[in-house]
């Protein structure tokens, strides 16, 4: 076989086959739930009431929601570059870091908040800096760089739970100190669990899409994505770009540890993140790198997490199969948007 | 200092290096036979995790040990033949489709544990592989018990690597899967067929993947955990560039990250470990692996197709 590029690509087959990527992952939803010896329609149905059945689970959606629109846009904006940033998990735990390092009492408002924000941003950024600067000063390939860098953040938040940041009242559990009241995202409506880091999530993305849409770096990002040779014969400047994009993805991958400790748990712990920084890849993926789609992503994606937490406390069927079904359903999408695009032929 | 020479000079410390090593070489060598024929692996980290779980689980089911690794290999095969079924027909993101490969086979290890599994805290072990006694050898005065004294698993690593040093060498299939990963146009003008050179090679790469994950369950830790493999599959994607794509270069590699692991370890038993923190000792394979490839980044032979999808007829 071997594929040939379709000029005209119908409207059908544009929406179609990604309709129909998602349809095969809930085929291999139901025959999960089959072989873990449950209901299909019920599992799927309680997947679905646990993820938006009442106000407590769409509040809950919308909180996990947060950090993997931060994470997500991370990984869209850093993959539309080509630049394969697989540190968000680590740029992740920079932010709440710094979160967590001024907003303990050192500073007091109004100044904490919008101060550690940026201070988040910048540690982030940091420690994406180091991988790209290998890539564009020595070729260093940045996927395992990235990779192993979320090993060592992970070890130095523990050094650091265990060290200079304990809470000397957390009776021997790794936790940091809580942050002030001053130092905490206040909630959208009071009353309702849900802080303003999901909002500024939103302004994140609308943003985002600005950057891509209407300003020159955008263009730049997007013309090195598709062709760095061409785009540094066109006269742009392709490592300065990339730095940019490094920039960019770092501060908002640390945006996510940043909201997550000053809105919802107050305080740093060595689980504040169950793989928002890898989860983040499934949701850029899943909305082509788009950062309007990303939200919508997010939400799907924080919503089977939810629903399926929910659903196996009831039904026995594993709360892996939400992992399980979206990496399913990553694999399902990038092979339909491949086909949008190509048909296979013989020979 | 006389901690670190006390170290290096007991017999128990070179035993660990070697076991250590051991799952890093099967994997290495399978991400390098991937990485030759032109096929950027990223499944590796997930392809171990399914060959410590599925190994462990067959011979927990009450299948012999090698029932156990045929069964891991045969997993990772299968997670292999996924992999380059997306990456050489279709040509898709050989970093998506690894990345999701590695999300996949994660979350289908986890899955099936607690199915199977529901109601554990702590998972059962089983009866793993015994050193083997060889005669003469194993009974040396210190090299017996530095180095004599391993499990069948470790020797079939060493064995495996000196096979695909030969294979890749001295071969026509050999020759076959580096002009795939070089030149694969020249492939297909010899009348061979790139994908079905690439797809075997991912696939044989996948079980020598899933097989170094299964000797952390069947020789190891005879226990399987959640987060046993623990970034080694990247370790391994890193130990394949510090050894220029050449599987001796890579095994010595391997053996030289494995001694500084086996050191970390043991040193943060000294005075040392008194003073820094463990966390430190514990990151040192990380940074290792950063600082090698670092160091190789100027000397390194990328092979020149590597991540370069072939599409037949296409220029």
């Amino acid at each position: 076989m071997r594929l040939e590029p379709i000029a005209n690509p119908s409207t059908l087959r544009r929406l179609g086959l990604p309709a129909l990527a998602l349809a095969a992952t809930m085929a291999v939803a139901t025959l999960l739930a089959l072989v873990a010896g449950a209901d299909p329609f019920a599992t799927l149905g309680q997947i679905a009431t646990g993820a938006l059945g009442s106000r407590l689970a769409v509040l809950e959606t919308l909180n996990r929601a947060t950090p993997l629109i931060f994470t997500g846009l991370a990984v869209a904006v850093a993959f539309r570059a080509k630049l394969w940033n697989i540190g968000a998990e680590a740029q992740l735990y920079a932010g709440a870091i710094a979160a967590v390092l001024l907003g303990t009492g050192e500073l007091g408002s109004p100044w904490v908040l919008p101060v550690s924000a940026l201070a988040a941003m910048l540690a982030g950024a940091l420690i994406l800096l180091g991988p790209v600067l290998l890539k564009t000063r020595l070729g260093v390939d940045e996927v395992v760089t990235t990779l192993l860098l979320n090993f060592i953040m992970l070890l130095f938040v523990s050094y650091l739970l265990e060290g200079p940041l304990k809470d000397p009242m957390g009776m021997g559990w790794p936790k940091s100190p809580a942050l002030i009241p001053e130092a905490r995202l206040p909630r959208i409506v009071e009353g309702l669990r849900l802080h303003w880091g999901f909002a500024l999530a939103l302004i994140a993305a609308v943003l985002v899409w600005i950057i891509q849409t209407r300003t020159t770096l955008g263009f730049e990002i997007r013309a090195v994505g598709q062709n760095p040779a061409a785009a540094r014969f066109a006269g742009i400047p392709v490592n300065r770009v990339l730095l940019k994009t490094a920039l960019l993805s770092g501060g908002l991958a640390a945006l996510a540890g940043w909201s997550e400790v000053a809105g919802l748990k107050g305080h740093l712990s060595q689980d504040l993140s169950p793989g928002f920084g890898y989860t983040g890849i499934i949701v850029a993926m899943l909305a082509l790198l788009h950062p309007l789609g990303v939200v919508i992503s997010a939400l799907f994606v924080a919503g089977i997490f939810v629903g399926s937490d929910a659903m196996s406390r009831t039904a026995g069927v594993p709360t892996y199969i939400a992992d399980m079904l979206l990496a399913t359903a990553l694999l399902f999408m990038v092979l339909a948007i491949l086909l949008t695009k190509m048909r296979v032929v013989r020979g | 200092m006389s901690d670190i020479i006390d170290i290096l000079i007991s017999a128990s410390f070179w035993a660990a290096v070697i076991r250590i090593a051991t799952p890093l070489i099967f994997a290495t060598m399978g991400e390098l036979i991937c990485e030759r024929a032109g096929v950027l692996n990223l499944g590796i980290e997930g392809i171990m995790v399914i060959g410590a779980f599925t190994g462990w689980m067959a011979v927990y089911q009450g299948m012999p040990l090698w029932g156990g690794v045929a069964t891991a290999m045969a997993a990772g095969m299968l997670f292999g033949l996924l992999h380059s079924t997306l990456t050489v027909p279709f040509g898709l993101s050989q970093h998506v489709v690894g990345l999701g490969v590695t999300l996949l086979a994660t979350a289908t290890a986890s899955f099936a544990y607690r199915l199977m599994l529901p109601e554990v805290t702590s998972p059962p072990k089983i009866e793993p592989f015994q050193p083997l006694d060889l005669p003469v050898l194993s009974d040396l005065p210190f090299l017996g018990e530095a180095i004599f004294q391993q499990t069948a698993l470790t020797w079939a690593a060493f064995a495996v690597a000196a096979l695909t040093a030969f294979t890749l060498y001295r071969t026509p299939l050999g020759l076959a899967l580096r002009a795939a990963g070089e030149n694969p146009a020249a492939v297909e003008a010899q009348g061979l067929s790139v994908t079905a050179l690439r797809m075997g090679a991912v696939i044989v790469g996948s079980g020598l993947m899933a097989l170094g994950g299964a000797f952390l369950t069947l020789s190891a830790f005879s226990s399987f955990f959640f987060e046993m493999v623990n970034g080694r599959g990247w370790v391994c994607v890193a130990l394949v560039v510090f050894g220029a794509w050449k599987p001796g270069k890579a095994v010595l590699g391997a053996i030289l990250f494995a001694a500084f692991d086996a050191l970390q370890i043991r040193l943060q038993q000294t005075d040392l470990g008194a003073v820094l923190p463990y966390q430190l000792f514990l990151a040192a394979p990380y940074i290792l692996s950063i600082l090698a490839l670092i160091l190789m980044s100027r000397r390194a032979e990328v092979p020149a197709a590597l991540m370069l999808p072939y599409n037949k007829g296409e220029r």
